[in-house]
């Protein structure tokens, strides 16, 4: 059914309408969830206390006073984010049964609105990686795997082989929201963006996936990993979605004292035609080594839709792009280091039995909650924080991300509104070959066109563009200016109506399509 | 022998008074049950962030201005990292880069002697102020093989006042710390008890030969009392003269005060050489004060710390006060120090003098001579005393009036200690103890004792 804009959507009408109730598409859901459990997407489903709210929600719609939009909505949580009652786990031995006695700000705001939340969702261990592969509850499948698109394209080697040992991977580490999103069985997910960690999964799984300002939305909760550049990020199945999901999010918490004072007005986006007015800047450091050919080709044909329909499309430099990659090493591992200390076994999470000294049982502890991944990490990290080290790392690293960030400043400063870049190097690549290399080199590799933005802090957004050779998503990113998200999705919403990206063709989403999911392009709520 | 130059430096944990803590909203409260008054954030639960308490920083500005000190307009926040099992977030939140407030200096008194009767004014620069996280308390229980930890003390706010080794002696370093506490108490920044840890004392003990550089510095610490401060630190000097005559060399050591034995003992060596690896605390925004000057027009007062305006409204520190004692009493400056560093003798006194007609010059011998020493005599503070100045006041003014002799005003203040009930004039006339001003009547009790002792009389006349 066409719709007018604003702020109610199609589920939310459809709620709204009665032609659907907030149980039903909660039902629909938890059984779409259990029958992609393969995916490994969730870590924990809280089917319950969802019913339970889902409940509530259909009273309040009977009432005739829906919370808002989002009243009713299924939703999935990255499970590195406080919920309260519900496990959090990080994907991570230390927090294995720990439950928090407080919900996180982001997620406090989502149940607010009666959001129903489905479940707490897959990740990297603690966060730290770009595959969604190294937590202790095994990888993510990316739903894409398992799409007849992808089917057609793949080339069976044997006709012994599994069909399934081909299955690519979401991306991280919000993989399993990603993925989440991308199968249907939730209608936006939170995530957390480090480096790249949601706008990655989300150009592998074929979402939406908006990084945030920094200090827009409270990181109250979500458990860090750097603090001075973590955000919570948004998945959803279009750019609408997002704007609805970043206007019930944005705001100023006193919990968190870095979060901005001023006022959040939420906004509707506008049905942008006249693209003129806006001018489109190209980095042509974003021409990374390693970058595919088709998205390089992707990326040309995007700027081109931009320049044909009027707007100005520049070629802009970044120079100290080339630096980033070390730059956030050391200041990623530093803030890691700082931030795993508290997980000593004493007051929360995994407590080693060795207690022949409060020593050993530390060490004991932390070497059995901890995956290589993080250890690792603390190490590089307790290294450069060194005294003799200090100096010569993290000082200069945080000079370093200066210079970058001003780079972004200069930039816009000259009249650029948006940046437009690749995501990712590639489409998703098969878990067999991804688990070739460690995490360490991957990441180095993988987040080299997203990390910039959180260095600087600046907004950033994936859009789903077009499907590989091989039938797999690929996505193009868009960089706005501080606290600009407005613009940044204006933009990026009239990119997603120019492309239409073809839906996902998955089996188990088929069983369960009828009613809501129907006559749609992208099953969105909006 | 040469002479030895000892060097005595302090660094002071100062308690803020205030509600709440540092960076969280639990109470501060002292001896509240265990883990009674832990927050999330103090039990260092993931994803929790610090919120500074604006009530900390205003107690830390109170003490800079106090001390002379100059208050940074922008301070930063850092991380100190280090295990145990009291700091559960592995690392203490401090000031390590740029404190609050730097540069200031602290005036104190000594007596030349020990009766009080020669003042003495020494300075000691005031290096830094810093706001800074306490630790929860450990509970060793060897029986059990077992550590109790205690959080309510996590998080609480603390000063740390660092004063530069401009001190020489145990003595020294007692009357400057004493001076700060009076201040802190006096500004209500911190209650600066040392039997309940609201002020601690670490001393930094180092001994040269004059002209030679800074010896290596002990650290001492497990400082109890500032009586004790002054023992442990003369001890320090001396053990360090002995063991360097005796041509051994000096660690650069942790020791702790044994008070039962009078000595330093090296401390179990707790953390070694210790690498903090101090990062900035990225949840904190720079601390960003303001002066009148600086501050934006349309800020909104409840959201700012304005130094000025905390500066116009500091009470009279001790030095003010004790000035304006000898300016308005005519007391002596020895005076004025004993009166303030008794709780709530200064008070005692002028509600005595408000109350007689007896010259403060005079009143000022009762208090420090009779009403105090009976006092310690029996371990009572001013607020206990069974003599209320209403009484005292009663007493003195017999005495001004003549109507008593001051050998029977000290019997009347004895009975009086008693705390009876009974009024001064009642005392005196039980014991009749009253001066007899009639000249005949005196005229004829002479008299009589000459007439009774006729022989002594005689012999006095012959000489």
């Amino acid at each position: 059914a066409a719709w007018k804009g604003g702020l109610r959507f199609q589920v939310s009408a459809a709620l709204k309408e009665g032609r659907v109730t907030p149980t039903e598409l909660c039902q629909r859901c938890l059984s779409l969830i259990k029958s992609t459990k393969f995916l490994n997407a969730y870590i924990t489903v809280a089917e319950e206390t969802a019913l339970k709210q889902a409940e509530e929600s259909e009273k309040r719609y009977r009432r005739g006073q829906p919370l808002g939009v989002l009243d009713g909505i299924p939703i999935a949580v990255k499970d590195n984010f406080n919920t309260a009652g519900i496990e959090t786990t990080c994907a991570s031995n230390m927090l294995k049964g720990y439950v928090s006695p407080y919900n996180a700000t982001v997620v406090q705001k989502l149940l607010d609105q009666g959001a129903v939340l489905l479940g707490k969702t897959n990740l990297d261990e603690f966060a730290m990686g770009s595959g969604s592969t190294d937590g202790v509850f095994g990888p993510v499948r990316n739903p894409w795997s398992y799409s007849r698109q992808y089917k057609e394209k793949s080339v069976p080697k044997s006709h012994s082989e599994d069909k399934d040992a081909n299955w690519v991977i979401t991306g991280g580490s919000s993989g399993g929201s990603a993925a989440a999103v991308s199968s249907f069985t939730c209608f936006a997910a939170l995530g957390s963006d480090t480096g790249g960690s949601t706008r990655n999964p989300a150009a592998h799984c074929g979402v939406v996936g908006l990084k945030p300002t920094y200090g827009l939305i409270s990181r109250h909760g979500l458990i860090p990993l750097v603090n001075s550049m973590d955000v919570p990020g948004i998945l959803t199945r279009c750019v609408d979605d997002a704007a609805v999901v970043l206007g019930s999010l944005a705001g100023h918490d006193p919990k968190d004292s870095t979060t901005i004072q001023d006022n959040f007005n939420p906004f509707e986006l506008p049905n942008l035609t006249d693209i003129s007015k806006f001018s489109i800047g190209i980095p042509k450091e974003y021409h990374a080594p390693g970058l595919s050919s088709e998205i390089l080709a992707l990326w040309s044909k995007a700027a081109d839709l931009f320049k044909n329909a009027g707007a100005k499309v520049n070629e802009v430099s970044l120079p100290h792009t080339r630096y980033s990659i070390v730059c956030y090493h050391v200041l990623c591992t530093a803030e890691v280091a700082s931030n795993m200390a508290r997980f000593d076994g004493l007051e929360y999470g995994h407590r080693s039995d060795m207690n022949k000294s409060t020593e050993s049982m530390y060490a004991a502890t932390r070497r059995e909650g901890f995956n290589d991944v993080v250890r690792g990490r603390i190490l590089s990290g307790n290294y450069f924080l060194l005294k003799q080290n200090y100096e010569n790392y993290f000082i200069k690293a945080q000079k370093v991300r200066r210079l970058i960030a001003n780079d972004f400043v200069k930039v816009f400063r000259s009249g650029v509104d948006i940046l437009l870049t690749p995501t990712t190097l590639s489409d998703a690549v098969p878990y067999m070959e991804f688990i070739k290399e460690d995490n360490r080199t991957r990441s180095t590799q993988d987040d080299i066109l997203t990390q910039a933005a959180n260095m600087a802090g600046l907004p950033a957004i994936n859009v789903p563009t077009a499907l590989s050779e091989r039938g797999l998503p690929v996505g193009l990113q868009f960089i706005g200016r501080s606290f600009q998200e407005k613009q940044l999705l204006t933009v990026a919403k009239w990119f997603e109506k120019q492309i239409k990206f073809p839906m996902i063709q998955l089996e188990e989403v088929k069983r369960h399509d009828h009613g809501v999911f129907q006559h749609q392009k992208s099953a969105s709520f909006s | 022998l040469a002479p030895w130059v000892p060097v005595v430096g302090l660094e002071i944990h100062a308690q803020i008074s205030s509600n709440s803590k540092l960076f969280s909203g639990s109470q501060v409260q002292f001896a509240a049950p265990p883990n009674s008054l832990v927050s999330f954030f103090d039990a260092s639960l993931p994803g929790t962030l610090p919120v500074l308490n604006r009530r900390c920083v205003e107690a830390a500005v109170m003490t800079g201005l106090a001390l002379n000190c100059s208050i940074n307009k922008k301070s930063l926040f850092d991380r100190k990292h280090y295990f145990y099992a009291d700091l559960p977030a592995g690392y203490q939140i401090t000031q390590q880069r740029v404190p609050i407030a730097v540069n200031g200096r602290l005036s104190y008194s000594l007596c030349i002697d020990n009766k009080m009767s020669q003042m003495v004014t020494k300075t000691v620069r005031i290096k830094q102020i810093q706001l800074e996280q306490d630790s929860g308390k450990s509970l060793h229980d060897d029986t059990r093989s077992q550590t109790l930890v205690d959080l309510n003390r996590a998080g609480v706010g603390l000063m740390e006042v660092v004063m530069e080794p401009d001190m020489c002696c145990g003595e020294e370093a007692a009357a400057a710390v004493r001076e700060l506490q009076l201040i802190l108490q006096t500004l209500g920044s911190s209650q600066a008890v040392m039997a309940e840890g609201k002020l601690r004392v670490d001393a930094n003990v180092s001994v040269h030969h004059p002209g030679e550089p800074y010896g290596v510095r002990t650290e001492v610490k497990n400082i109890n009392s500032i009586r004790f401060l002054a023992k442990a630190v003369d001890y320090e000097i001396q053990r360090q003269i002995e063991e360097l005559e005796n041509g051994g060399t000096i660690l650069n050591e942790t020791r702790a005060f044994d008070s039962k034995l009078g000595c330093t003992v090296p401390m179990r060596d707790k953390e070694g050489k210790q690498d903090y690896r101090f990062m900035p605390e990225p949840n904190l925004p720079p601390l960003i004060l303001y002066d009148a000057k600086s501050l934006p027009a349309n800020m909104n007062h409840q959201q700012v710390v304005n130094i000025d305006w905390i500066h116009e409204r500091l009470p009279d520190l001790p030095s003010v006060k004790r000035a304006k004692l000898v300016e308005q009493y005519g007391i002596l400056p020895e005076h004025s120090f004993t009166l303030l560093n008794e709780d709530g003798l200064t008070e005692f006194f002028e509600n005595v003098v408000k109350q007689t007609q007896m010259k403060p010059k005079k009143v000022i011998g009762w208090i420090l001579n009779d009403l105090l020493s009976y006092l310690k005599q029996h371990s009572l503070t001013v607020k206990e005393s069974p003599v209320s100045p209403f009484l005292l006041a009663d007493l003195l003014n017999l005495l001004e009036k003549k109507e008593i002799s001051s050998t029977a005003a000290k019997q009347v203040l004895a009975e009086l200690w008693k705390g009876e009930g009974k009024a001064p004039l009642e005392i005196v006339k039980e014991k009749e103890l009253e001066l007899i001003q009639d000249q005949k009547e005196l005229e004829q009790i002479c008299q009589a004792v000459i007439d009774g002792q006729e022989n002594e009389v005689i012999m006095m006349v012959l000489g």
